[in-house]
């Protein structure tokens, strides 16, 4: 991810330095209200949580039970399932927000009639509440009377039941989750296109390069850092999902579609508050174990380029 | 060739037109009628046009409901999100210039800190914990905090990347001329900042008027309400009441609308200084 790999660069500014004193000119105790603010409301607890997680824990008082939260954790099947349904709704949303993000930005930076009109109405959905898209497509994936079957009963298709079926609960979910980020991934895009220098298009043209070829060649591996961003961005977002879960179906029908998030709110509901922060350190491990290499690798290949 | 990349040009964008029509207003068209139609007809959910025209009567209806309980929470809402966002403004933009222009052994560790702050979910209870320690669990100045806690790593990465970008000779000027570090950092650098504090602004303005988990676990109760809670709040009793909780979400979308036609040419420029680049 560009936004990280900076840290890399400025190790080689060292020499630059002047004979000024950089320590007064730049002092540490700028970095306090943030680190105050930080180191208490976000250090703390995750550190508290690796403890409280092997705790029976109701608020005011807790009972230390070693490791018996995580293993209820792996011994009922709905969170099992959870765990695997947090792992598709990322990969899913991210990879289609990659895909469909790239081809929007590059469709809306060319020569396009109403070109800043469409460029709106794909951001639009990122500005809207969350909570509200859900409830609104609640409505239109009703398998009876809801507007997405009735169009395409229009043409003689008969629609899934989407959010009514176990099967396909989740994977309408994250499409809906898919209509309303994709804005900010193309938004990713066009930033990344608009820093393409113009003279390699022109390069690749007078040397007779067909659409594909420049695609393949000079788009493609141009717009990597941007991919990485994308991918980083939408996979944390994914992996932490909660609103539009809740907003749709609550996890249900069922336990088919629960992700970490929403097993983490029903166990503190429930006040089970050591299990609800067990799982909240499995979703620690499950996120750190997957953007923590991915994002070493990627800024490993964009370095290459 | 010009004849046909004339023809692609208004083609794909007519095709592009009702594509998104029927993809993303549509569902926009659907809030709008059925926030305006009256409760028997909103409680079926169709896609239909609306028999009657209550837009104002259903706006005072959501307005009154539960004791103008909209009324506070959008004095809620938009005391967070200022408050947060100008904390997450300041505090972060203060560390990116630091973090950027001084290195020290301690650097290391704090890109590590701001990389976990981006990848790490918060742990929910142990946070109400602490928050209850500090007095601070169901307090609106709580979430601010908590907010801000949130939202710094995001924000510092935009504005350290984008500070790279501004050459050094100019701070050596300034502090020639005499300037402290206040001075440098608030008359001089702050104000370059513009474009990346519009990107800052935006994003994540977005994102705390229309958080719905954190006022959810760190401020809960009707009369702490912020925005999106009162969607959660009005669900259940506005079960036969589709109308109302339809208004309420055109009603609550309207300050974020305001933000994008204000900062709309920003975003991608922002963007690419931002997050782009690098």
């Amino acid at each position: 991810m560009a936004v990280i790999s900076t840290a890399r660069k400025n190790k080689n500014q060292r020499h630059t330095y002047s004979s000024l004193n950089v320590a007064k000119s730049y002092p540490s105790w700028f970095y306090a209200p943030a680190a105050i603010i930080y180191a208490v409301l976000f250090l703390l607890p995750t550190l508290l949580s690796f403890f409280f997680s092997l705790t029976r824990w109701s608020l005011f008082d807790w009972q230390f039970i070693g490791f018996d939260n995580f293993a209820q954790f792996f011994s009922e099947p709905f969170l099992i399932q959870g765990t695997l349904n947090t792992v598709f709704f990322a990969f899913f949303t991210s990879g289609t927000k990659v895909v469909l993000g790239m081809l929007l930005a590059i469709w809306l930076s060319g020569a396009v009639f109403a070109k800043s009109y469409l460029r709106a109405v794909i951001f639009f959905p990122v500005l809207v509440s969350t909570v509200g898209v859900g409830i609104t497509f609640k409505a239109l994936m009703q398998p009876e009377d809801g507007v997405i079957n009735a169009s395409l009963n229009f043409f003689g298709i008969e629609g899934p039941l989407w959010l009514a079926d176990p099967g396909t609960a989740l994977f309408s979910v994250a499409l809906v989750d898919v209509w309303r980020g994709v804005g900010i991934a193309t938004v990713i895009y066009l930033a990344g296109l608009a820093a393409i220098p113009q003279e390699y298009n022109e390069a690749a043209i007078v040397d007779g390069a067909g659409k594909l070829t420049k695609f393949r060649h000079i788009t493609l591996p141009l717009l990597f850092p941007a991919t990485s961003t994308v991918i980083i961005l939408s996979l944390i977002g994914g992996l932490r999902s909660f609103d539009l879960i809740w907003a749709m179906t609550r996890g249900g029908p069922g336990f088919a579609s629960d992700v970490l998030a929403s097993i983490i709110f029903k166990q503190y509901q429930a006040g089970f508050y050591g299990l609800s922060t067990a799982g909240n350190v499995v979703l620690f491990i499950l996120v750190t174990a997957i953007v923590y290499p991915l994002n070493r690798y990627l800024n490993k290949k964009e370095v290459d380029y | 060739m010009k004849r046909d990349t004339f023809i692609f040009k208004y083609l794909s964008g007519i095709i592009g037109i009702i594509v998104t029509a029927a993809i993303f207003i549509v569902p926009f068209v659907f809030i709008f009628f059925t926030a305006v139609k009256d409760r028997g007809q909103a409680a079926l959910r169709e896609f239909t046009l609306p028999e009657s025209f209550l837009f104002f009567e259903n706006l005072i209806a959501v307005i009154e409901a539960r004791d103008y309980m909209l009324i506070t929470a959008f004095v809620n809402s938009t005391v967070l999100t200022v408050a947060s966002v100008g904390g997450m403004v300041i505090f972060g933009a203060m560390v990116a210039f630091v973090l950027q222009r001084r290195v020290t052994r301690f650097t290391g560790l704090i890109n590590a800190l701001i990389l976990a702050g981006l990848i790490i979910p918060p742990a929910v209870v142990p946070t109400i914990w602490v928050l209850q320690g500090l007095n601070l669990f169901k307090t609106l100045h709580g979430l601010i905090f908590i907010e801000v806690a949130f939202g710094l790593a995001f924000t510092i990465l935009l504005f350290r990347a984008f500070i790279s970008s501004i050459p050094r000779e100019l701070d050596e000027a300034a502090i020639i001329d005499g300037a402290g570090p206040i001075k440098l950092f608030f008359r001089v650098i702050f104000p370059l900042l513009r474009s990346v504090i519009a990107t800052v602004i935006i994003l994540q303005s977005i994102t705390v008027f229309n958080d719905f988990q954190n006022p959810l676990y760190f401020l809960p109760g009707d009369e702490n309400a912020t925005v999106q809670l009162t969607l959660y709040n009005f669900q259940s009793q506005f079960n036969t009441s589709f109308n109302l909780l339809y208004m309420n979400i055109l009603i609550i979308t309207i300050p974020m609308l305001i933000l994008f036609l204000l900062f709309n040419r920003r975003i991608v420029s922002g963007m690419t200084a931002g997050a782009v680049k690098g």
